[in-house]
């Protein structure tokens, strides 16, 4: 990170579980706001797919939760933290096709177990920490200038 | 469907993709179906459309739920087509309007719409 990062924005969006209808609105609106400020293409769209998977993952695994996003000079920034039954094994949820969704969630077209292999293939830098019956956090960094 | 011949890769407009798809328009403008597209692809895992298709490409899927509509959306797919002829919920057609992603049904199944496309000139994302 260089020393003279400027925060530009920054903003939380409370995300309910179970949520299906809404889910994906706050990373349109997130998408709609690094438009707005004129971020490069193809920021927009890592951050948005970044975003989308973790809201997503956040509506149908967890209670409640919140994205905290901190726009700055240099990069965008969002810490994901939920309030659910946690991860039990964060190796085994970070390998492609792996998943615990059930075949409602299935049906949706979720729960493939690609949601956080798809997030860490769009961050420069990309963080997950879990804790059973508590929740997760996920920090999720996308550089401006790659 | 006999006697198909594979096309070079070619764009196609939208309103092309309508007739030799035999689709009916769910939501669209007059405007939207001169739009050029020379990607497909097709999924109903909506990771999948996430992971692996381009911008600017048209999305083939039998998942007709407003999440179909709100991936497309973000991953930048120009418009939709619901395969077997389903139609989307009212909930994604509002979304599309929103959005402005225009949204088709075609009879053929998936397997027969790729095929067509991919026979016309409209290539995939390998």
């Amino acid at each position: 990170m260089p020393d003279d990062k400027k925060i530009i924005m920054r903003k939380k969006f409370e995300i309910l579980g179970k949520d299906f209808i809404n889910g994906g609105r706050v990373s349109s609106e997130i998408r709609d706001i690094l438009k707005f400020l004129n971020l490069p293409s193809s920021v927009v769209r890592k951050t948005g797919i970044a975003a989308y998977e973790a809201e997503m993952n956040l509506i149908i695994y967890a209670r409640k939760g919140e994205i905290d996003l901190i726009i700055s000079n240099s990069s965008i920034e969002m810490v994901i933290q939920d309030e659910g039954d946690g991860i039990e094994n964060i190796e085994l949820a970070m390998r492609e096709g792996y998943s615990t969704a059930t075949a409602e969630i299935r049906e949706m077209g979720f729960g493939a177990g690609m949601g956080l292999p798809n997030i860490k293939r769009n961050s420069s830098e990309f963080r997950i920490s879990s804790e059973i019956n508590k929740g997760t956090t996920l920090y999720i960094r996308i550089d401006i200038n790659e | 469907m006999e006697n198909i011949t594979t096309n070079a890769r070619k764009a196609l407009k939208l309103k092309e993709i309508l007739q030799i798809l035999k689709c009916e328009i769910i939501w669209a403008e007059d405007d939207m179906l001169e739009m050029l597209i020379d990607r497909a692809g097709a999924a109903d895992l909506m990771s999948d459309i996430l992971a692996f298709m381009r911008p600017n490409s048209l999305m083939l899927t039998g998942l007709i739920n407003i999440q179909s509509v709100r991936t497309a959306d973000i991953a930048e797919i120009t418009a939709i087509v619901y395969v077997r002829g389903k139609k989307p919920s009212q909930d994604a057609i509002e979304l599309a309007k929103e959005k402005r992603i225009p949204l088709f049904s075609s009879s053929y199944f998936m397997y027969d719409a790729c095929g067509i496309l991919y026979s016309n000139g409209i290539r995939g994302h390998n």
